[in-house]
């Protein structure tokens, strides 16, 4: 196993997931059948090569490998670690259906982490254009979109409300599924282009419209950090947490570290996470990690669960206690939560995505004893600049409407990233942000043209 | 980093400090916040913006915790890590008519910007502000000069009327048509005026202050039920129609990490008694 044992990782935030060898890395890529039309590409987002880059590293050429990575993927480190890659490139392996797919995640994994070893050249730009676009929100969307953006000549200057840049990434995703200094890493290779960071502002608020429309362009990537709540009662009990607040009072304060850092948070004696997801994945793992007994509860059954396979596995091995086809219908507590109320569902007949329906089984009531409760049901795209443009066409959640290159309703605003899309994942923000500075760059080139 | 180009103690256990923000300091109005970080380890806290000149702002803040107590030993020329701002909605400053301005505690904090505006739009206004006594009573020069009519009220009595704000907001309730209020302070004062004013049917708008962390909309600590819906007060106010707001449950709310804040405190003081001051 190339994860961490469970005892030692359940202490710490360290990676728990310890990456190839290179002889392993070597040898797994070595299985690759080097298909004449490889599935696995068409299931990849963004296309890299994938077959091209695998033969390399079967043959030890770790550097041309990168190089093929990077002509389609500037974030390699983050996408081998977060990408769901079951329904995406390894999902299509032909390999996967006599046998285990190729790990095809683990070896870009494998790559970037090997030149992440190594003094990289920060690329070239392109020479100035003089002309200047503002990239709202420092997520994956914004860090590509500034980083294509730069070396297409443009000057960026980014806007982030928060006090680190890397939006989910740094905020939300724990450290033991992405080390923070992978974050870091990247945002400094893209601010060694000559990006402008503007921390600690907000959009909107720190920088008005009107001054955001003196650039030439404005790119919004505000990501989708909206926390859903469930609306049912009890919900504003001391101790209900959204995913959002647990995840960033613990990441990207520290909270674990308390009092050590002073952001506090909850450490419950027995914790309930709400939702199957990605997010709630991770809140329950950091929970086990604050000691604490955890159980996932999710309306639908275990197959159904959306988040990630490797990582609901990660869960159960670290002790989470998954109750499916169960459902929240109050939480109890004086000032403090002490109890959940949750009733039992049946799976109906199929919705048009093929899900099932689930339906309350009638007397099906059930309490859990918790001091605890974190909401990690989704989250909507973050309204507050975007309701501020005037025009900007939305779609009904609130997303910003754009057309395939990125382009708003409102000339010379580009978006992309889950402010588009709602909550989505890292390698379709970034291969949007990717398309949209494209097009962005065309139109700024194209001004120049018939200037 | 952000400069402190000035600091004081203002009154008992009340201190202020002028901030260099010129990101804050360039679109601030009235009824907004800031939040701040003191160092790499801080927490995210929110302060009103209580006066704004040239690249500056000024925070003043009572101490209660670590945080605060961190602010209050900072002198000219110290820096804090992170400053954001300007953070929620600015207050609904309009030409309503006759306008008072209630204040009460450290909150008198965010009165005189308000005062000033209402002044500007074209209104009457009447401020009231009051304190537990003389020793803790802030900002009463300034708000003579942003006011029409300035009332003053302490507990005990040792300035100004005795009683509370309240006390004196229902006698100008009863002598004359007053047309909007705002009120900012202690929830408990905030909950106060909004029965007070209620049967009068006067708009009131209180500056709530729920426990944030991002002060961006991002992670619903600051939630609070507000006409049976939950609203964000860093992004939806933190103003709001004080007839509306559940109280008590935000006051349930503000207790949620008090073991953690003493235990916090006293360590900072512990470890600051060890180093000796600063
Ligand atoms: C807990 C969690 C786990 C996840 N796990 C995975 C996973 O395993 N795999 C995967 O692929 N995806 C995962 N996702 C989803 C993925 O992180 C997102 O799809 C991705 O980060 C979206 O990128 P973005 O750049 O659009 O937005 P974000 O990453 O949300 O970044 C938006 C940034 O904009 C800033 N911002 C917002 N409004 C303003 C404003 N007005 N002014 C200035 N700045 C502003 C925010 O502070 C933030 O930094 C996860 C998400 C969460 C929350
Ligand atoms: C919009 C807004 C504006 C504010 N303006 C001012 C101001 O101008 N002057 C001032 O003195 N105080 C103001 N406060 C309150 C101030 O933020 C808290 O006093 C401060 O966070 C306490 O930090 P601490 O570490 O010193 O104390 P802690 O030990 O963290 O807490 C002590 C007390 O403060 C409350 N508190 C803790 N954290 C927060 C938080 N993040 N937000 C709100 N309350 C909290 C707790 O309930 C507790 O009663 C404001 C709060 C809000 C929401
Ligand atoms: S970017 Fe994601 S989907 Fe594409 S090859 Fe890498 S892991 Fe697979
Ligand atoms: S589909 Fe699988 S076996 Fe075929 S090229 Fe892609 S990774 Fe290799
Ligand atoms: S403080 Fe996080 S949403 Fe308001």
């Amino acid at each position: 196993m190339r994860d961490r044992p469970v005892e030692e990782r359940i202490k710490d935030f360290d990676e728990v997931d310890r990456g190839l060898s290179l002889e392993e890395a070597m040898a797994e890529a070595e299985r690759c059948l080097q298909c004449k039309k490889p599935m696995c590409v068409s299931g990849c987002p963004i296309g890299i090569d994938i077959p091209e880059f695998v033969r390399a590293v079967a043959e030890g050429e770790i550097d041309e490998a990168a190089r093929i990575i990077e002509a389609a993927n500037m974030l390699p480190a983050i996408c081998g670690r977060v990408c769901p890659q079951e329904v995406q490139c390894e999902g299509e392996c032909v390999l996967g259906r006599k046998e285990a797919p190729l790990a095809i995640g683990q070896l870009e994994r494998f790559v970037a982490d090997e030149m992440r070893r190594k003094a990289r050249p920060v690329p070239k730009c392109k020479p100035p254009t003089g002309k200047s676009v503002a990239v709202i929100g420092s997520g994956p969307a914004g860090i590509v979109a500034a980083s294509e953006l730069a070396r297409a000549g443009h000057h960026v200057t980014i806007f982030e409300s928060l006090h680190e840049p890397g939006g989910v990434l740094m905020y939300g995703i724990p450290s033991f599924r992405l080390p923070k200094e992978i974050v870091r890493e990247e945002v400094s290779r893209v601010l060694a282009l000559g990006v402008d960071l503007r921390l600690n502002h907000l959009a909107g608020r720190s920088v008005t419209l009107e001054e955001l429309r003196q650039f030439d362009a404005v790119f919004i990537a505000t990501g989708a950090g909206l926390p859903r709540f469930l609306g049912i009662d009890g919900e504003n009990l001391c101790g209900v947490y959204s995913a959002n607040e647990f995840l960033t009072r613990v990441n990207l304060m520290h909270a674990d570290r308390f009092p050590e850092y002073d952001t506090p948070v909850k450490r419950g004696a027995r914790v309930a996470v709400i939702g199957g997801g990605n997010v709630a994945m991770d809140a329950a793992r950091v929970s086990i990690r604050l000691g604490s007994k955890v159980y996932l509860i999710y309306r639908r059954r275990e197959e159904d669960l959306p988040a990630r396979k490797a990582e609901i596995e990660r869960a159960r091995e670290e002790g989470v206690e998954f109750i499916t086809c169960a459902n929240p219908v109050r939480i109890i507590g004086d000032e403090w939560v002490n109890g959940i109320e949750c009733v039992r569902m049946e799976m109906c007949e199929l919705d048009k995505s093929g899900r099932p329906v689930p339906r309350t089984i009638e007397g099906s009531r059930f309490m859990l004893d918790v001091d605890a409760v974190i909401v990690a049901i989704g989250q909507g795209p973050n309204p507050l600049f975007a309701g501020m443009i005037p025009d900007l066409r939305r779609g009904k959640e609130g997303t910003i409407e754009v057309d395939g290159d990125g382009q708003s309703s409102v000339p010379k605003f580009f978006a992309a990233g889950d402010i588009t899309t709602g909550a989505a994942t890292v390698i379709l923000a970034m291969g949007a942000a990717k398309k949209a500075a494209a097009s962005l760059d065309r139109m700024l080139s194209g001004d120049e043209a018939t200037a | 980093m952000f400069r402190i180009q000035k600091a004081a103690r203002v009154a008992e256990n009340i201190f202020e400090i002028w901030v260099r923000a010129p990101h804050v300091a360039r679109n601030a109005k009235a009824g907004q916040f800031v939040v701040i970080r003191v160092d790499e380890r801080g927490e995210r806290i929110p302060l009103t913006i209580s006066a704004v000149e040239q690249d500056s702002v000024r925070l003043i803040f009572q101490v209660v915790g670590k945080t605060t107590e961190q602010l209050s030993r900072l002198v000219e020329g110290d820096e804090i890590r992170d400053v954001a701002g300007p953070l929620g909605r600015p207050s609904a400053i309009e030409r309503y008519g006759t306008v008072a301005v209630v204040g009460g505690g450290v909150g008198v904090a965010g009165a005189p910007m308000i005062a000033k505006a209402a002044m500007e739009a074209g209104n009457h206004v009447i401020g009231i502000i009051g304190a537990r006594s003389r020793g803790f009573l802030i900002l009463r020069n300034e708000m003579e000069g942003c006011c029409h009519e300035l009332h003053v009220a302490t507990d005990d009595g040792s300035y100004g009327a005795h009683g509370f704000v309240t006390d004196i907001l229902k006698g100008e309730l009863n002598r004359r048509e007053i047309d909007c209020i705002w009120a900012i302070g202690p929830t408990i004062m905030m909950k106060a005026v909004a029965s007070l004013t209620r049967p009068y049917g006067v708009r009131t708008f209180v500056s709530l202050n729920p426990i944030m962390v991002d002060g961006t909309g991002m992670c619903g600590s600051c939630r609070v039920t507000v006409g049976g819906e939950t609203r964000f007060a860093c992004v939806d106010g933190p103003e709001f129609d004080a007839h509306r707001v559940d109280f008590d449950e935000l006051m349930t709310r503000l207790r949620t990490y008090h073991r953690e804040e003493k235990e916090a405190l006293l360590l900072f003081r512990e470890c600051a008694a060890r180093e000796g001051g600063r």
